[in-house]
């Protein structure tokens, strides 16, 4: 056992490293795009290209959230129910506000929007006070809080897309350009290089990776994980109250049924993105990558003609076999080799 | 008798990458006698009887069984040729019950179907035999980690053994269950079992010990009859130094009172009292269980307090939340290093740039990079943690640097009064003397030091005033030239028998 594998070490030695770096994602990527070049000839093309990046915003904002959480050691698989209800909340009261402000447009948009992300905190705040204060397991409670929310905001509309929304909003915030840049890209920039900062250069940052990788630790290092938590909980809620109203904006109504399979989405591109689902490891520009990767398979997918039921089929085995890659790394990192 | 040994093992190594953790060892054991392994944490005895064990294959060298080389590719091969190991990592399964446990994988019966009677019988027999009280009908998970051991223990003995390895099998259990364990081993003795036993409390072998064979750092320093050796002689083989090298001499300057402690009661404490002043080194001694770490717990916020008080500097601080209490300056140093004191999988440098975000370097909301480098490359020059051993994740360091990355996290923080709970637990002597002076420096800086610890020599030479706990109450407060091992052990039982 110990020759051979004392032989083939200098081989092994940069793809290892970049293994345990940064994970899972460089393999897969690169098999992506040598598989679906392969396959159509329209993939591997500048306009696809750009398009894949447009379209990968919205699960990049979610994911950028969904990190957040497993950073912290848990996850949040209430975020597809946050972008409904944050979508149908926003829509009703700007749809509300406008008779009220006539002249005043912009002011209906956005008390719309403050009530979407009010939505949001609450969500995000029940998630948080459930995790951190009755240490409910993560996925239970927002399993549960995912079905509540689904229900209130199909209550809500009864089922019915909301519509009759200020122009101004979806021309702005779904179609809307500025200097020649899509505006939902420029928002999920702006949202990456805040998060960037926060993660790597602030103190509170610094608590959620500590609290994620040991959190009785981090409780002796003076941190209130319990603060830390729901913080979490909430900043990931919010991040996807936003992608609900970007979502809204371009589909131009209020809807329930928006970001039903987004909770699965995000979390595969966490984790083939490296971060862990221990908790306490990942990186904001590796999981930007991720979010790209997945949009950039559905689409590789859709050109090479595989059936959406056969899609579903796929990116549940890539999360699997993701999170599996996801334990020899954690291995990897503990034992030094 | 016979000339063969039982089992001889010759050259035997194990090597890792980057480490050699037994290193061309020479070990016989001869048919009835108790053959004491000793050694510190690390030393290589835990890596000699893996591999006596079965757990664990030599990369060198070979084991012979009466004469005859062996190899044994899984702990069931080993058990065929007659060796059974109690290791310190229980084997039991926590949602059986004792009987189940300890007839695992030979239940009685007829074909598919098991005679639990029958079960419960032999094991209430044997565990008779061996004076241990522990229910059979009980489910292990239910049972107190003592009682797990006895269990673990019975189930050894269960197998009919040539060559019994225990490893440090008396860790949890109390005097009166050593003594009826040590009166087993007597008996298998007595009937031709050679029995090697792990331990490093030279007080309890010494009652048994036939031979003892030293180990430090993965190689072989000797064998001796039990008779013709003594204590100093084999700590001075173990450590390679004498006793006086590993603790240091600590001024004794007693000042200001800054802890105050009146009739605490908690979870397993029961009216306790106590003051810590600075330049003194505070001893907390008890068995396990006597309530010497939750007491510090409770005061820690990490448990909580039902009663009595703590003042801090003259302010009441009772049941105030952990980070109030290390921010107003006291900082507990846990006895857990992997479950409550590291995050495994990162470095020692992102491990110690937490605790000076949140302690000294706790200046606005941004990290400042430049800062925290370089405090935190003045204290691992403190602790002496080598420059190659920063950057790797923690869970690669071994337990002596592991414990040195938990100090460098306590100077972290600006505290006045370290409460080091079981500072020196899995440490090789060398850190552990590295870690002794620290403590002795932090004293003498005028700071004021706890120290709880379950090893007493540790207590006895590094503390001024020592307290010894029994069942949640303080029993003796020994200070001068009452610090002595007798003194301290007499007082392990709380004699009053009142109960709260």
């Amino acid at each position: 056992m110990t020759t051979s594998a004392r032989e083939e070490a200098p081989k092994e030695h940069l793809l290892r490293r970049i293994f345990i770096r940064v994970g899972v994602l460089p393999f897969f990527l690169g098999i992506a795009l040598i598989v679906f070049t392969i396959m159509s000839d329209k993939f591997l093309t500048v306009q696809n290209l750009v398009n894949v990046g447009r379209q990968s915003v919205y699960l990049i904002l979610v994911s950028l959230g969904q990190m957040l959480v497993l950073i912290s050691g848990g996850f949040d698989l209430s975020v597809g129910t946050v972008i409904a209800l944050s979508s149908v909340v926003s829509a009703t009261v700007m749809v509300a506000m406008v008779p009220i402000f006539p002249d005043a447009v912009w002011l209906a948009i956005a008390i719309g929007a403050l009530a979407g992300f009010g939505a949001a905190i609450v969500v995000g705040g029940i998630n948080g006070i459930g995790v951190a204060v009755f240490e409910v397991s993560p996925f239970i409670m927002t399993l549960g809080v995912s079905s509540v929310g689904a229900g209130l905001a199909l209550f809500l509309t009864g089922g019915i897309p909301v519509s009759g929304l200020p122009y101004e909003f979806g021309n702005m915030f779904g179609f809307g350009r500025l200097w020649g840049i899509p505006v939902p890209v420029i928002v999920a920039a702006v949202c990456i290089a805040a998060m960037w900062l926060f993660m790597s250069r602030t103190r509170l940052g610094a608590q959620v990776y500590a609290v994620g990788g040991n959190i009785k630790a981090a409780h002796l290092s003076a941190i209130n994980t319990k603060r830390t938590l729901m913080m979490a909980y909430i900043l990931c809620s919010l991040i996807a109250a936003l992608t609900g109203l970007l979502l809204t904006a371009r589909v131009e109504s209020g809807e329930a049924n928006l970001g039903g399979t987004i909770a699965l989405e995000s979390i595969a591109a966490c984790v083939i993105a490296g971060v862990s689902l221990r908790g306490g490891l990942g990186r904001v520009e590796n999981v930007v990558l991720g979010g790209f990767f997945i949009i950039l398979v559905q689409n590789g997918m859709n050109l090479a003609q595989v059936s959406s039921y056969m899609q579903m089929v796929l990116l549940g085995a890539l999360l699997i076999l993701a999170v599996i890659f996801d334990q020899l790394r954690f291995r990897m990192i503990m034992s030094g080799r | 008798m016979t000339d063969t040994p039982l089992i001889q093992t010759r050259g035997l190594t194990r090597a890792y990458p980057g480490v050699i953790a037994l290193d061309h060892v020479d070990f016989d054991l001869k048919a009835g006698e108790v053959h004491v392994l000793f050694g510190e944490n690390g030393a290589g005895k835990s890596t000699l009887i893996s591999l006596l064990a079965g757990a664990n294959t030599p990369s060198e060298g070979e084991i012979l069984v009466e004469g005859a080389p062996v190899r044994f590719a899984s702990v069931a091969d080993a058990q065929a040729a007659g060796i059974y190991t109690v290791f310190q990592e229980f084997s039991l399964i926590p949602t059986m019950t004792v009987a189940q446990n300890m007839f695992l994988g030979r239940e009685p019966g007829f074909g598919p179907f098991t005679d639990h009677r029958a079960m419960r019988r032999g094991a209430q027999a044997l565990l008779d035999e061996l004076g241990f009280d522990v229910p059979v009908g009980e489910t292990v998970s239910h049972l107190s980690r003592a009682q797990q051991q006895m269990v673990e223990i019975a189930k050894a003995f269960h197998g009919d053994p040539k060559v019994l390895i225990l490893d440090e099998p008396t860790a949890s259990l109390t005097d009166r269950e050593v003594d009826h364990l040590f009166k087993t081993i007597l008996k298998l003795r007595t009937q031709g079992v050679a029995i090697i036993y792990i331990s490093h409390r030279i007080h309890e072998f010494e009652r048994i010990a036939d031979r003892v064979t030293v180990l430090r750092d993965g190689s072989y320093i000797g064998t001796t009859a039990m008779a013709d050796t003594d204590e100093a002689t084999l700590v001075e083989m173990m450590a390679g130094r004498a006793i006086r090298d590993i603790y240091p001499d600590i001024p004794h300057q007693p000042a200001e009172v800054l802890l105050e402690v009146d009739a605490l009661r908690a979870w397993g404490v029961r009216a306790a009292s106590l003051t810590a002043r600075r330049g003194e080194v505070l001893g907390m001694a008890g068995l396990v269980g006597s309530g010497k770490s939750r007491l510090f717990r409770s005061i820690m916020g990490i448990q909580s307090v039902r009663g009595g008080t703590v003042r801090w500097k003259g302010a009441d601080i009772t049941g105030m939340a952990t980070r109030h209490v290390i921010g107003a300056g006291i900082y507990y140093l846990s006895s857990d290093r992997k479950s409550e004191g590291l995050d495994l999988a990162k470095s020692a440098w992102q491990n110690l740039s937490i605790d000076l975000m949140m302690g000294r370097e706790a200046r606005g909301a941004m990290i400042r990079p430049r800062a925290l480098r370089s405090a935190a490359a003045e204290i691992f020059e403190t602790v002496e943690l080598r420059d190659s051993y920063r950057s790797k994740a923690v869970a690669q360091l071994s337990g002596g640097n592991q414990q040195k990355v938990l100090f460098a996290k306590s100077f972290g923080h600006d505290a006045d009064l370290f409460i080091f709970d079981e500072p020196t637990v899995g440490v090789d002597m060398g850190t552990r003397a590295a870690l002794y002076r620290l403590i002795g420096d932090i004293a003498a800086s005028g700071k004021a030091v706890i120290v709880i610890s379950s090893d007493l020599p540790e207590v006895l030479n590094l503390a001024h005033r020592v307290l010894v706990m029994a069942e949640g109450r303080i029993t003796a407060e020994l200070t001068g030239e009452q610090r002595t091992e007798d003194n301290v052990l007499r007082h392990f039982f709380d004699e009053t028998g009142e109960t709260a």
